[in-house]
């Protein structure tokens, strides 16, 4: 039999070493990635890497210039795209939207940010890719594509519709719903003096949203959408479909373009040595730009209790 | 006079947008789930489940990714889950002053947000490299890496609501540290962390990024952890960018079935908690 206290050691340690157990799993990714990307890291150098716009197997020459912008530009398309309607949204649910509705709606918002992206990637390609190539891309074309200068850059191109704008719409789908939720618990903080006061001033509905309403959340906000644009970054599956990974001049919006996600899925199976280690650190580089992104949207989030 | 008419006419015009984005988010996000409920049903037949791969054209099923898919997740579910509350246990009430605490929840929110591609990545540099190829442990593995920091803050949220009253009347009896978080602090704190376990649940249940790099797919029947296993979410990705139509509709319908999982999952987590709160 153990004594009470042995019992009472065992489990204890028990616990420390588990609460440890991430702090060594973070580590030893870190140094995992940094280990596996240094035989490429030391050929090309960090940031002649990071400027090469090449990707040639043939040369044997990898750059993380095109899969960093593809990563950076869907992003922000998504965010500016899903940011309005996400917004939107949130300010339907707490402020216009009928009681009764309230809850089942707020509650199939939440559940939407719950399937996989396995799926939004596959309804991406199989549905929402088509719909691009036959409607909106001869439209945009058509109009856009005339301007001076900048019309090329909207020209539609054969590929069934798959492209980066496709990509960043099918991210900015994906991300809705969470962006959504964040909000709408942001506005569900404001107390209800506050807005009370506002009223009692004899301002409208907009001007309370507007004026009370969403500068008192706005840090919260500021945090979800950064956690959003996280999850944007690191996506793979929803984009891996639909971005097409071709390693070209981004030519037009439509055009297929890669992100670094992308480039991994497709081609980590298949390759060694130097593209290897280059995929592993594109890995580290997306590893990296995810901590600064949490550690950014901590100094905005409120502290939790 | 025209000032107030002016405010009104913004005010309205406002909330019209905002109905309208409300309107088309729901919208669209209610087309994708029909599209998959809809391809889903016409795809689905039982022999999804009893059935093997087939080459195209030929009536194949997903008996064998569906059990790769559970066997692995609930490998994963083993690891992770134990280790995931006994270190939500630490963070919640041995280390409750310790400033490392503080580190480890912070480093447990970020280890969440780490893209699920990245730790396929690192596993496969650490299990699947040095094993010489691709294997079930490793898809195991990088699941338990994704589910592990979800539980543990959610457990050591969960601990850190149970009232100290609760704690010092067990104290109080003369019980010892591990017998008051054993039987009082775990009990009320139960249902939380059953939803926490099930949410992490959801979460890996469709995962793909994570097991391409590890345990990859199979098309045939095998549950031998040592070499690649089927994966129903791999199957998916390859199936669904196939040209063969009988390969698209295998895809649908396993999409499908993963929706229904992870929403009924969700679901019941969301049950489990209401259920607690009311008693």
């Amino acid at each position: 039999m153990f004594s009470v206290t042995l019992k009472n050691q065992i489990f204890k340690s028990m616990c420390a070493f588990s609460a440890v157990s991430v702090l060594l799993i973070v580590l030893g990714m870190l140094i995992t990635l940094v280990v596996e990307s240094f035989p490429a890291l030391r050929h090309f150098g960090f940031l002649n890497f990071l400027t090469t716009a090449d990707w040639n197997y043939s040369k044997e020459i990898f750059g993380a210039l095109r899969p960093l912008t593809g990563t950076v530009i869907s992003s922000i398309i998504a965010l500016i795209a899903a940011v309005p309607v996400a917004v939107g949204t949130a300010i339907f649910l707490t402020e216009l939207c009928p009681d009764k509705l309230r809850r089942p709606i707020g509650t199939a918002v939440e559940l939407l940010a719950a399937i996989p992206s396995i799926i939004y990637g596959m309804w991406g390609l199989l549905v929402f890719a088509p719909f691009m190539e036959k409607y909106v891309e001869p439209v945009v074309s058509a109009s856009l594509g005339n301007l001076p200068i900048i019309g090329n850059f909207f020209q539609a191109n054969t590929q069934g519709g798959v492209g980066l704008l496709t990509a960043s719409l099918v991210l900015a789908i994906m991300i809705i719903p969470f962006i959504a939720s964040i909000s709408r618990d942001a506005f569900n903080q404001v107390p209800d003096m506050l807005k009370e006061s506002a009223y009692g001033l004899g301002a409208t509905r907009w001007e309370t949203l507007y004026q009370v309403v969403i500068p008192y959340s706005r840090n919260a906000m500021a945090g979800g959408i950064i956690i959003a644009m996280g999850r944007a970054l690191g996506e793979t599956m929803a984009v891996a479909y639909v971005i097409g990974n071709r390693h070209a001049p981004l030519d037009s919006i439509f055009s297929p373009y890669s992100t670094i996600t992308s480039v991994m899925a497709n081609e980590f199976n298949e390759a060694a040595n130097l593209q290897m280690s280059s995929l592993f650190a594109l890995a580290l580089i997306l590893f990296l730009a995810n901590f600064l992104a949490i550690i950014a949207a901590n100094r905005f989030l409120p502290a939790k209790k | 006079m025209s000032y107030l008419k002016r405010r009104k006419i913004i005010n309205i015009l406002a909330l019209t947008i905002s109905t309208l984005c409300a309107a088309l988010g729901l919208i669209l996000l209610f087309i994708i789930l029909f599209d998959v409920l809809k391809e889903g049903m016409e795809s689905l037949s039982f022999s999804i489940f009893t059935k093997d791969p087939a080459p195209p054209g030929r009536e194949g099923g997903l008996r064998c990714a569906f059990l790769g898919q559970g066997l692995i997740t609930l490998i994963a579910a083993l690891v992770g889950v134990p280790i995931g509350v006994l270190g939500g246990t630490f963070l919640a009430e041995y280390g409750k002053d310790m400033k490392l605490t503080k580190f480890l929840g912070r480093l447990s929110d970020m280890a969440m947000s780490v893209p699920s591609i990245v730790i396929g990545a690192f596993v496969y540099a650490v299990l699947v490299l040095p094993l010489g190829g691709f294997n079930g442990w490793a898809g195991a593995a990088a699941l338990a890496i994704i589910i592990l920091p979800i539980i543990v803050r959610t457990t050591a949220d969960m601990m850190s609501l149970v009232p100290a009253a609760l704690r010092e009347a067990a104290f109080a009896l003369g019980a010892s540290y591990h017998k008051v978080i054993v039987s009082v602090v775990w009990r009320s704190a139960m249902s939380g962390i059953l939803t926490g376990i099930l949410l992490a649940l959801a979460r890996v249940a469709g995962e793909t990024a994570p097991l391409l790099f590890t345990s990859f797919n199979s098309n045939h029947f095998q549950l031998n952890l040592n070499q690649a296993v089927p994966s129903l979410t791999v199957s998916i990705y390859q199936y669904a960018a196939s040209p063969y139509e009988s390969w698209v509709k295998l895809a649908w319908a396993a999409a499908f079935v993963i929706t229904v999982l992870v929403l009924f999952l969700n679901i019941l987590g969301r049950v489990v908690v209401r259920l607690r709160t009311k008693n």
